[in-house]
């Protein structure tokens, strides 16, 4: 069993929703992440992928403490920290960092720079006023940013250097795991890129482990080790990288990757694309059976629609959450439907 | 005879700063029934020139130049009743945030029967139809119900859908779509970007589709006109752009894409682009270019036609056997999986 | 929507229980003797007695309360004024009316001047009539209201005779005893009052619907409008000012329910007989149970005012509306 430095079981984060004119009941909940396992190795990444409301951002705020689970383990470095608080949580809390999606939201203007990448430093109160200061300004260099510009504000700096020092601020205590959440989505192509090699960078220099969430498949494949696919609160995949883009077995994978646009016309123009129909259920009432069934193009029912599948190894490395798996990769629209062959063929 | 023929257009706004050159001398043309697509980063000026050429920019503080010639008329120089009756019914131009475009206190049918009656003397009864129609033809489900509802009860992808039908409605020669699907998520933008293309081939309208994303210009493009600070570096069919690339800005933006890197090392353009208050001397990329030389930094490189290829123009002083080298270079690296 | 105004109104019923629980703690319980109070300066030791008894003051205060609301809620009595030898309520509703004219007027009188320079303002910001506008606001702001209703009463009434320098004509026509009557007196005594009492809130207001329609122009939606071929003004009418105006629209009420609670000043400046003039006056003549009735008045009219303008938010944001 490799160094694992991360393990999620059975993670859940409910949300109580609540009616009622004077006395609050509760008449629901919204079911953000229900039931999520995972684990991460020490020094390797992990990208989560999924879309807008799958649950992907809280979990990593529950990973982080930001918010507490309602159900499950988070277990950091062999220690439960699902539940601890107080002066325990603190020390936890010096050995993970997040980045966060927005570099124009999430630096406070009113601060310096280098108080902003210091403040941890502070808040643990490791290392006098200079040697922080030093500290801070090496950092700065390491993001690529000029150690000078120790005394600006965020916004005499562009999108691309405000995510560096996000980065920075990230780094400052010396983590030794960092969840980033859409780290690159806001910014441009180019400074995308610049960031994404930073991040590779400095993994191999601090030996850092990530948990990188976004939406973008092409950038989580670009970054990662290992991939889990995200929908409705649950893992549907979780594959190594190659073996998740070379044969996803679930067809929410598939649909996710055949909707990638891809910037080889030829190829882009010859493929047939999995469109789906519809929008994604809420997560207050989710369908029954498997979460993904109204929208399969695999569907059987009397099967999916009654047995929730769990999350087992499948052909290829991959393990998917589906009764149905894709058995080839790229699969044409006709050869996509499970069992008997339809009618017209 | 093009359907829009777009020549040294300007657009320059008045700020407290200065003034900022939005747009510096951009032409093109777009074909009926055809795609083109404008590329660049943000800030570049591809919005700034579809709000010229719709005359959506504020008025006050903006300066116009050039031409925008459609259907016999110069756009530009149309005075604002006579524009506004081009808006909406033979051009019209959907935006980026579909959850903020639409008016979150009317129903959607009564914008939709807005956007018929703006334009044709024609009574409720009948717009309301035609708003049904567009519904249904954009796929939302339960249309006759749906009409009554109002923008905060419909999905993302639903409200863009919503937003396409009403600048159809109309049924225009010219769509301008300004980064239609980038606030959407990559299920939802494949839908809306096939039912563009279904519209397109029902409705025979061309579109200029604004974009960064090389993927959706590679999918949907007939034509492309790459931007870099308020100049277009590039322009071409797809072929040429993808395939036969010939400017470094344009080879910069296929190097920094994760897809074709298949996990080698990306080669991302190095800073940022510069400001449009004061831009740089010379060619306006050379700041950031691998392969700039003397000539760069103090000569603007005009837009030049290729030497075998009279619609593929590139603005770049780097020889012919560079560029082309440039190309082979960037072509042999996009290795894409299926 | 209806589990919105169901608490909206159990709401209201809980804010009239605490103030009028205060209000009774304030008039009869903190005071020492609130018999003597209630009876007035010139009653005799015996008529503090019957006060006294009348005001069930001799029973327990949990009592007194319950009665105290009883006769409130169930026969809208707010009680007797021993020093006038007036019903309370009569009194009350007597004045009502004047502050009512006089406030509603100047709300129209405000919105008036407001909406019309807020959107030009908004329109073309920084520009020379903005400018100027902004000044006014500056000024409507930093002049006191008695000061600019002395001196309006006293330049344009007492020198220039051009208006009346003080007092109210019904609009009902003249009552006997009374000198003037009828919608044209009555307008003509209110005109300077209102345009006075409008000064400030105007400033306001113009500095409000300024901001909110500056916000909308930038709205994503109007951009469609005007993508749509929207001429100006349909853009401005309906879309930018039926968004701006919400915001505007509940602080109008609440302004509203504050003002008819008693324009004091003014009404003392202008000899207008409304609440605040006689809430004034029966202080002055220790009169309480005066006092009292129009404290527990105005309270209702600001909770009634403001759960009216709740739910006409309600009503005019389908947001809310449908949620």
């Amino acid at each position: 069993m490799a160094d694992e430095l991360l393990r999620v079981e059975n993670l859940e984060k409910h949300f109580p929703i609540t009616r009622g004119v004077i006395f609050q009941k509760e008449v629901g909940r919204v079911r953000a992440v229900d039931g999520v396992s995972f684990s991460v190795e020490r020094g390797a990444t992990l990208g989560v992928v999924g879309e807008s409301g799958c649950g992907k951002s809280t979990m990593a705020r529950c990973i982080m403490r930001l918010l507490d689970p309602t159900g499950g383990k988070v277990i950091f470095d062999g220690k439960d920290i699902t539940t601890i608080k107080g002066a325990e949580l603190m020390k936890v809390r010096r050995e993970l960092m997040m980045v966060f999606q927005d570099p124009y939201a999430s630096l406070n203007v009113r601060k310096r720079v280098g108080s902003i990448i210091g403040e941890a430093l502070e808040v643990h109160k490791i290392g006098t006023p200079k040697e922080n200061k030093a500290r801070v300004q090496e950092l700065l260099d390491v993001v690529g940013l000029n150690p000078e510009h120790y005394n600006r504000f965020p916004h005499e700096f562009s999108g691309g250097q405000r995510q560096r020092i996000g980065v920075a601020r990230a780094l400052a205590i010396r983590p030794k795991l960092i969840v980033c959440d859409e780290p690159v989505s806001a910014l441009d192509v180019s400074v995308q890129a610049q960031i994404l090699n930073l991040l590779k960078q400095l993994q191999r220099e601090f030996d850092l482990t990530y948990v990188f969430i976004a939406h973008d498949l092409d950038v989580v494949r670009h970054i990662s080790d290992n991939v889990a696919v995200m929908y409705l609160g649950k893992l549907v995949e979780t594959a190594p990288g190659p073996a998740l883009y070379e044969h996803p077995r679930h067809p929410y994978t598939g649909a996710l990757l055949s909707a990638v646009p891809i910037p080889n016309p030829d190829v882009a123009r010859a493929r047939q694309p999995i469109v789906l129909e519809g929008d994604v259920p809420s997560p207050i009432n989710p369908p029954s059976g498997c979460r993904f069934h109204p929208r399969c193009p695999r569907f059987q029912p009397g099967h999916c629609d009654v047995d929730e599948p769990q999350l087992e190894p499948k052909d290829g490395g991959n393990k998917a959450a589906c009764h149905y798996p894709l058995e080839t990769w790229p699969m044409s629209d006709l050869r996509l439907h499970a069992g008997s062959v339809p009618a017209g063929t | 005879m093009a359907l829009l023929d777009v020549r040294d257009l300007k657009t320059s706004f008045k700020t407290d700063d200065g003034i900022v050159q939005a747009v510096d001398g951009l032409s093109f043309s777009v074909e009926k029934g055809e795609t083109l697509a404008i590329v660049g980063e943000s800030g570049c000026g591809k919005s700034v020139t579809c709000l010229s050429i719709m005359g959506l920019n504020p008025r006050q503080n903006t300066i116009t130049a050039g031409e925008a010639i459609f259907k016999d008329r110069d756009l530009l120089k149309l005075p604002q009743d006579e524009m506004r009756k081009v808006r909406g019914a033979e051009i019209s131009m959907i935006f980026q945030d579909p959850m903020t475009s639409l008016n979150p206190v009317h129903t959607i049918g009564r914008q939709l029967i807005e956007a018929v009656q703006l334009h044709e003397n024609v009574p409720k009864q009948a717009a309301r139809r035609r708003a049904l129609e567009m519904v249904k033809a954009v796929g939302i489900p339960r249309p006759d119900a749906r009409l009554d509802d109002y923008p905060h009860q419909f999905s993302g992808g639903m409200r863009q859908r919503v937003m396409i039908a009403m600048s159809l409605i109309n049924n225009p020669d010219l769509l301008i779509a300004d980064e239609p699907t980038t606030a959407l998520d990559v299920t939802t933008q494949a839908q809306i970007l096939n039912l563009m293309n279904e519209l397109q081939r029902d409705f025979g309208s061309a579109i200029i589709l604004i974009t960064h994303d090389l993927g959706v210009v590679a999918e949907t493009a007939d034509n492309v006109l790459v931007m870099y600070a308020a100049k277009a570096i590039e322009q071409g069919d797809y072929r040429d752009i993808f395939y036969a690339p010939r400017h470094p800005y344009t080879w910069g933006l296929l190097s920094s894409l994760p897809r074709l890197a298949q996990g080698a090392e990306l080669k991302p353009i190095p800073g940022s682009p510069p400001s449009l208050l004061q831009p740089p001397p010379g060619c306006r990329f050379h700041l950031r270019c691998p392969h700039a030389f003397d000539r760069c930094r103090s000569e603007v490189p005009p837009l030049v036609p290729a030497p075998d290829d009279a619609e593929h123009l590139d603005a770049c002083h780097l020889d012919e056997q560079s560029k082309q080298r440039g190309a082979e270079d960037i072509v042999g690296r996009m290795k894409v999986g299926a | 929507m209806i589990r919105y105004i169901i608490r909206r109104l159990l709401w209201a019923v809980v804010l009239f229980i605490s103030v009028t629980l205060a209000t009774y703690l304030i008039f009869y319980i903190i005071p020492v003797d609130p018999a003597r109070l209630a009876a007035g300066k010139a009653a005799s030791p015996h008529d503090v007695q019957v006060v006294a008894h009348r005001l069930y003051l001799d029973r327990p205060i949990y009592e007194q309360y319950l009665h105290f609301l009883d006769r409130l809620v169930l026969h809208l009595d707010l009680g007797y004024s021993y020093a006038n030898r007036q019903d309370v309520g009569t009194t009350v509703l007597n004045a009502a009316p004047i502050t009512a004219s006089l406030v509603l007027g100047s709300v129209v009188v405000w919105m008036l001047i407001a909406v019309p320079v807020g959107v030009y303002s908004a329109l073309r910001p920084r520009s020379v009539g903005d400018r100027i506008a902004m000044t006014g606001v500056l000024t409507g702001i930093s002049v006191h209201p008695v000061w600019l209703g002395l001196i309006a009463s006293y330049v344009l009434g007492y020198k220039l005779n051009l208006f009346p320098i003080q007092g109210y004509c019904a609009f009902s026509g003249a009552a006997p005893g009374e000198t003037c009557g009828g919608p044209v007196d009555w307008f003509y005594h209110l005109i300077v009052p209102w345009t006075v009492f409008a000064i400030l809130y105007a400033a306001f207001y113009v500095r409000m619907i300024r901001s909110t329609v500056l916000d909308t122009l930038n709205e994503d939606y109007v951009r469609t409008a005007r993508a749509k071929g929207a001429p100006e003004r349909r853009v401005l009418v309906h879309h930018v000012l039926r968004n701006a105006m919400l915001p505007v629209v509940t602080m109008l009420g609440m302004d509203v329910a504050l003002a008819l609670g008693g324009a004091v000043l003014l009404e003392q400046v202008f000899g207008l007989p409304g609440l605040g003039y006689v809430a004034l006056h029966s202080l002055f003549q220790f009169d309480y149970p005066i006092t009292l009735g129009v404290v527990v008045f105005a309270s209702m009219l600001v909770i009634v005012f403001n759960l009216i303008v709740d739910l006409l938010y309600a009503w005019v944001d389908p947001r809310i509306r449908l949620a």
